[in-house]
């Protein structure tokens, strides 16, 4: 079973094929329309039934937004499609989220039975969000960890239930005018998860959200903001899929984590945008005292992928790491890396970051280590290797360093390698096809990192790799 | 009359514009091995590659028939299909893919598919054969090998895929004398009425331990020798010159 596969699963027997690429041309009961002005920010605030407090929000991050340019990173790779005035900035369906798939719409329900979500939820998750277009349509958690106070809810009702934690953490990390985009995410916002793992709890199986994007023209903001308390443990993991439609989609999220004293979070992404996505996220994350943050960020589709997962290590020994795998194909760009700033002594940080271009596509790594003045005994090591698999693909990796003072260590290693004919003919002269052998060769390169994620995810990413690479032979 | 299992008719090749082999034929019948010999950069590699079908060898002119099927156009991978192995020279390495990983892989894609507990008995059982230890099929393939680790993984996936016909370029250079018989042992083990090979060495020392049944030797694009296996001793005596003086002669 592989939900964030764009053709088919592997186990041909059970003949299910969960293919990404469908839709449901259907009816939304709320709908902001075309185009952003003050008029969508107020729609979508009056049909959420916000506080005033949001709504002011709201419109001053519009302002923001308005007010900021076009960010110079994004110019070079063309984006003069992305038109802020043909979107859809919110769509949904009056009926809030179920804790039961059969009180799930019929269009939803079939939606992610066919990417194989509820099956999933019954394996191995301790608690789900399945969002559609603007809403979250599905969320349950199991009981024991309500019980012992875990709060996993969409981010609607995290404002409305937990307003305490909630606006105490809310933009604590990524304020609105951080970027254009998480201005416009702070604008227009809906759906995303709330999480709060109180003190000393460890969520042993993970927690996971699965967006879907269902209609065309369309926008998905979601806002996701994770709090985990002291000694408190939590992985929660994110997919993300859409159908191929002609026309241009935006995918703007905004993830702020904040782990407090002693505490963990595992962050795990596996984004399959089809190729007419934006996808143009603001990640960033906050590590208190002893506390360790990790985000793994698989990115194998959309159009134009630009995300630079942050740590800030704030307290002391706090530790951050960044696993990230970037699969270009052609036409497409993963303009990815991580961010990683030191603010206090024995902080430690980890990159690894590898990518894959195949055809025509790009890939790129940004990459910035901050060690703040007087400060000592931090570390940090960062390693990007870059594949290239034919003559015209491309990689690129821009690491920028600024470290105060000598007292702390820092590493930096990139590699670029080519799959070259000499391997792709000692493969096949084996009687492998010459696209099972750039699979091979492409899962050799990952292997060493995919080791490092949970067992569920490494399959999958694996088959998801094979799927693009090699989509004639998913038998 | 009897099918031969290679036939290399009138083969002109070239690579970079530059000619490798001229009008050149070979025919190995089914269950015999034969020996090819000569100078280095007599394109003797270039041969064997281009049988194995590697892409960056234009044949100009000629056929190359296998089993009565012409497979001068087929990939590589159709070839191997067929049965035709070349254990090379100079393995390449595969980092992140464990040796048994890819053998399971190329017995899947040869139709030759096993249940895990089988293939890795099976694994297991050839490893020992050839003195390797439990955790080298766990390692990524070639990575860090030694040159007598790069043979050995050569002939185990040989022993593993059981192919018709193998093409054994220079599957002796950089093995110590035991390593040479066990490798030789495990490559006799082989041999049958259907099952066949070609041969390509620069010693003597190899063909002690498996007996060809023709030796060919090779110059300027050509053979120009055709014989019994007892020209080699000669051969490493006297050296090239003797056959420059036979045909003087």
């Amino acid at each position: 079973m592989t939900p964030f596969s764009a053709t088919a699963s592997e186990n041909g027997e059970q003949n299910k094929v969960h293919s990404a690429d469908f839709h449901f041309d259907m009816p939304y009961a709320l709908d902001a329309g075309i185009g952003l002005n003050r008029d969508t920010v107020e729609y979508i605030s009056t049909v959420k039934d916000e506080d005033p407090w949001l709504r002011a929000f709201r419109l001053r991050a519009l302002e923001t937004f308005l007010a900021i340019p076009m960010p110079e990173v994004l110019k070079p790779h063309g984006i003069d499609d992305l038109n802020f005035d043909k979107i859809r900035y919110y769509l949904a369906n009056n009926t809030g989220s179920q804790r039961s798939w059969d009180d799930v719409s019929p269009e939803v329900k079939t939606t992610f039975d066919r990417l194989g979500i509820p099956e999933r939820e019954q394996k191995f998750l301790a608690g789900i969000e399945a969002q559609f277009d603007s809403e979250a349509a599905y969320n349950r958690i199991q009981d024991t960890l309500t019980k012992e106070g875990v709060i996993f809810v969409d981010s609607a009702v995290g404002l409305k239930k937990y307003p305490e934690i909630f606006r105490k953490y809310f933009t604590s990390v990524v304020p609105i005018g951080d970027n254009k985009f998480s201005a416009l995410n702070s604008a227009v916002f809906s759906g995303g998860s709330f999480i709060f793992v109180p003190k000393g709890v460890k969520v042993k199986q993970p927690l996971q959200a699965y967006f879907r994007i269902n209609a065309q023209n369309f926008g998905q903001f979601e806002r996701t903001l994770i709090v985990v308390d002291e000694e408190a443990e939590v992985t929660y993991m994110e997919g993300c899929t859409a159908p191929r439609f002609e026309t241009t989609t935006l995918h703007s999220a905004v993830v702020e984590l904040i782990a407090l004293k002693n505490s963990k979070i595992q962050y795990i992404t596996v984004q399959n945008w089809s190729n007419n996505v934006y996808n143009l996220v603001t990640k960033r994350s906050i590590a208190h005292e002893n506390a360790e943050i990790r985000w793994i960020d698989c990115n194998i589709g959309s159009k134009l992928t630009v995300k630079y997962p942050a740590i800030l290590l704030a307290g002391k020994k706090s530790r951050g790491e960044v696993l990230s795998i970037a699969l270009a194909a052609d036409q497409q760009i993963q303009d990815t890396g991580a961010r990683m700033i030191h603010l206090a002594n024995g902080t430690t940080s980890n990159i690894i970051s590898k990518s894959i271009s195949k055809g025509n596509g790009l890939a790129s790594y940004k990459g910035v280590v901050h060690v703040n003045e007087n400060l000592e005994g931090c570390k940090n090591n960062t390693q990007c290797d870059a594949l290239l698999i034919d003559s015209c693909s491309q990689s690129d990796t821009y690491p920028k360093i600024t470290v105060h003072g000598n007292k702390n260590n820092i590493q930096h290693e990139a590699s670029v390698s080519k799959i070259d004919e000499e391997r792709l003919y000692y493969l096949q002269q084996r009687g492998i096809s010459k696209g099972q052998a750039t699979s091979l060769c492409v899962n050799g390169f990952v292997n060493e990192l995919i080791q490092e994620f949970p067992l569920e995810y490494s399959v999958e990413l694996k088959h998801l790799i094979d799927s693009v690479l090699n989509p004639q032979s998913n038998a | 009359m009897e099918m031969s299992a290679l036939e290399v008719r009138n083969l002109t090749l070239s690579i970079d514009g530059k000619l490798i082999l001229n009008d050149f034929s070979l025919t190995i019948p089914t269950g015999e091995i034969h020996v090819l010999m000569g100078k280095n950069g007599m394109g003797k590699s270039s041969l064997a590659k281009t049988i194995a079908g590697h892409p960056d060898y234009a044949i100009s002119q000629g056929k190359i028939i296998f089993h009565g099927e012409d497979i001068t156009q087929f990939s590589p991978e159709e070839r191997a299909q067929r049965g035709i192995f070349l254990a090379f020279q100079h393995p390449v390495e595969i980092p992140g893919v464990s040796t048994a990983n890819f053998i399971r892989s190329a017995m899947n894609a040869q139709n030759k598919k096993m249940e895990t507990v089988a293939f890795y008995k099976l694994l297991h059982e050839n490893m020992d054969r050839l003195e390797l230890s439990r955790n080298f099929s766990a390692r990524p393939l070639n990575v860090g090998f030694s040159g007598g680790e790069k043979k050995r993984c050569e002939v185990l996936q040989m022993l593993m895929l059981q192919p018709s016909f193998v093409i054994l370029d220079e599957i002796d250079s950089g093995l110590d004398i035991d390593a040479l018989k066990l490798v030789a042992k495990n490559i006799n083990s082989l041999r049958s009425g259907t099952f066949s090979g070609l041969i390509i060495t620069h010693y003597q020392r190899l063909l002690d331990h498996i007996i060809p049944d023709q030796v060919h030797i090779l110059e300027d694009g050509k053979i120009i020798h055709y014989g019994k296996p007892e020209i080699v001793r000669e051969l490493e005596e006297k050296g090239y010159a003797l056959l420059d003086q036979e045909e003087a002669l």
